[in-house]
């Protein structure tokens, strides 16, 4: 793949080979996202582009508001993605001042890409809305919601873990539980209109 | 000309080196000086000392090195060029001058090293300073100390927060999660930022020796007692329960907070002004965060979809509809636990 865009090529198929190329990135990302084992990939090649896709598809599953009613979805998309991205900021500047040596680009890219399991949690908790309301409907998102977030808990400490300092992992790892409870109070609450 | 002004510039310069070379050493001495005073202060401000003394330092090497570069352009282009260069070295004064200031300005407060030793802490130190915070100290002839760390408070502050958003009642409303997370992160931090700048200005009017990194830490750790028991009265809506919590678990984290503040304060009249504004905020907050609070958040779901629950009666609502046959005395729980004892009775 490296070699083939730094050849001069073909004029035709010289624009969409970056494209493939970082689509791929952010596509290997996210399967370490979803097999989370101890490795330097996301540290290592750090972009923000799946965090960005991430927060986008979360903003726009968690609007409702239909066009006759008047609240519109505006406020709710942009209050998701300030919450995302100040609380992922937070959680940054929270790790380096707790003595990690991460940067702060590395960082924000692993809160964003652990978001993952939370959107698969939200695609899911859609198609179980589709069905008729009740308890067992609000159980089932519950036990979904609970164990991505636990995903999303595991995965981002494997990565974020080992640049803290070893006896304050935990100090580290708490302001990610309450950042990810938050994100998954805000979907376990989602009811369409 | 110019060869008899180089070593003579030369020598000025050498000497001017070793001159500052020994205000250098001076001013190291200092700084360890001022360092040792103000560690016991925590107030912080010997940071910012550092900071400005190592930028001032660093831009003097620059200095140095730069007039030493300038030197040896104007012995090179000789007379002609140095009226020329005369202008130049004008107007790059004028940049470097403002370029010092503005990048000592950024380095000063954009420098995020100000804030490292406020989060020097271990998991063990924090884990014990929660449960001093519940614990009142009644020695009150010598001030008693205040730890001055801003995690444990930002932790809490936070963890207050994500306490509020569970609170909400979730079952069959449609809620705007933005509106009720900006009300609450807004409530959380306006209350701890608030309040302990207020307690610390009727400290200064007091005379009484508490910083205001000190007024936070304490307020903070204070909040500790608030989020143990609204986690649980959120969960159990019994009223007597909830007085009882608020009382026992209130008062002692404000008892704490008093004891120390009547440690570091003199006199009968400043101790009872400045205790008894901050007894009555911190229970009084702790009452509103219970029963007004959800008013205010009610009263945005009614503006959003139209009056349907009537807010007094939230609580006994439809409660023995759902749970006929289980004869619970007047205990009410939130939707998730109705929904978990609704699913565990239909079977």
């Amino acid at each position: 793949m490296a070699e083939a865009a730094e050849s001069p090529g073909d004029p035709g198929t010289a624009t969409p080979r970056p494209l493939m190329r970082d689509l791929k990135a952010v596509g290997k990302k996210f399967m370490h996202v979803l097999y989370p084992r101890k490795s330097n990939t996301l540290l290592r090649d750090w972009d923000l582009w799946g965090p960005l896709i991430l927060c986008v598809t979360l903003a726009l599953m968690l609007q409702r508001g239909s066009v006759d009613s008047e609240k519109d979805g505006g406020p709710q998309f942009a209050e998701v993605f300030v919450i995302v991205w100040f609380g992922a900021v937070t959680i940054t500047l929270n790790s380096k001042l707790l003595g990690g040596n991460i940067s702060f680009f590395q960082s924000l890219c692993v809160l964003g890409y652990c978001i993952l399991p939370l959107t698969v949690a939200m695609l899911v908790c859609r198609l179980v809305l589709l069905a008729e309301l009740g308890p067992i409907n609000f159980m089932v998102r519950l036990f979904v919601v609970i164990v991505m977030f636990a995903w999303s808990i595991v995965a981002s400490t494997a990565f974020l873990a080992d640049s803290q300092p070893p006896n304050r992992k935990a100090l580290a790892v708490y302001p990610v539980f309450l950042f990810y409870f938050v994100i998954s109070w805000m979907i376990l609450t989602f009811t369409p209109q | 000309m110019a060869t008899p002004a180089a070593p003579a510039g030369g020598a000025r310069n050498g000497a001017g080196s070793e001159w500052g070379g020994f205000e250098e050493n001076i001013q190291g001495g200092g700084s360890a000086v001022i360092d040792m005073e103000n560690m016991d202060d925590t107030s912080g401000s010997s940071f910012e000392d550092m900071g400005e003394l190592h930028q001032r330092l660093r831009e003097e090497e620059v200095d140095v090195d730069a007039a030493a570069a300038e030197e040896e352009d104007g012995e090179f282009l000789g007379m002609k060029g140095f009226k020329g260069q005369l202008s130049r070295q004008v107007a790059d004064q004028m940049w470097q001058a403002g370029k010092r200031q503005a990048s000592r300005a950024f380095s000063l407060y954009a420098n995020i090293d100000i804030l490292r030793p406020y989060f020097d802490v271990e998991p063990a130190q924090v884990r014990s300073r929660l449960l001093e915070s519940m614990i009142p100290i009644k020695m009150v002839n010598f001030p008693q100390k205040i730890a001055g760390e801003l995690y444990g408070p930002l932790m809490l502050v936070f963890t207050l927060v994500a306490i509020l958003l569970h609170g909400m009642k979730t079952s069959d409303t449609i809620i705007r999660e933005g509106t009720l997370m900006g009300t609450a992160i807004g409530t959380c931090f306006g209350y701890w930022l608030g309040v302990s700048s207020f307690i610390y200005f009727l400290a200064y009017l007091c005379n009484a020796q508490i910083t205001m990194l000190q007024m936070l830490a304490l307020l903070g750790y204070g909040l500790f007692g608030h989020c143990i028991v609204l986690f649980i009265t959120y969960n159990i809506h019994l009223h007597a329960l909830f007085y009882l919590f608020w009382l026992l678990v209130g008062g002692l984290s404000t008892l704490r907070m008093v004891a120390v503040l009547v440690s570091r304060t003199v006199g009968p009249t400043q101790r009872l002004l400045l205790c008894g504004t901050l007894a009555t905020l911190h229970m009084l907050f702790l009452l509103y965060l219970h029963f007004a609070y959800h008013k205010v958040v009610e009263g945005i779901l009614d503006t959003l979809e139209g009056p349907n629950i009537p807010p007094m009666q939230r609580v006994p609502r439809d409660i023995p509809a759902a749970l006929p046959a289980a004869r619970l005395p007047a205990i009410v729980l939130n939707a998730t636990a109705k929904a978990v004892v609704v699913t565990l009775q239909s079977h």
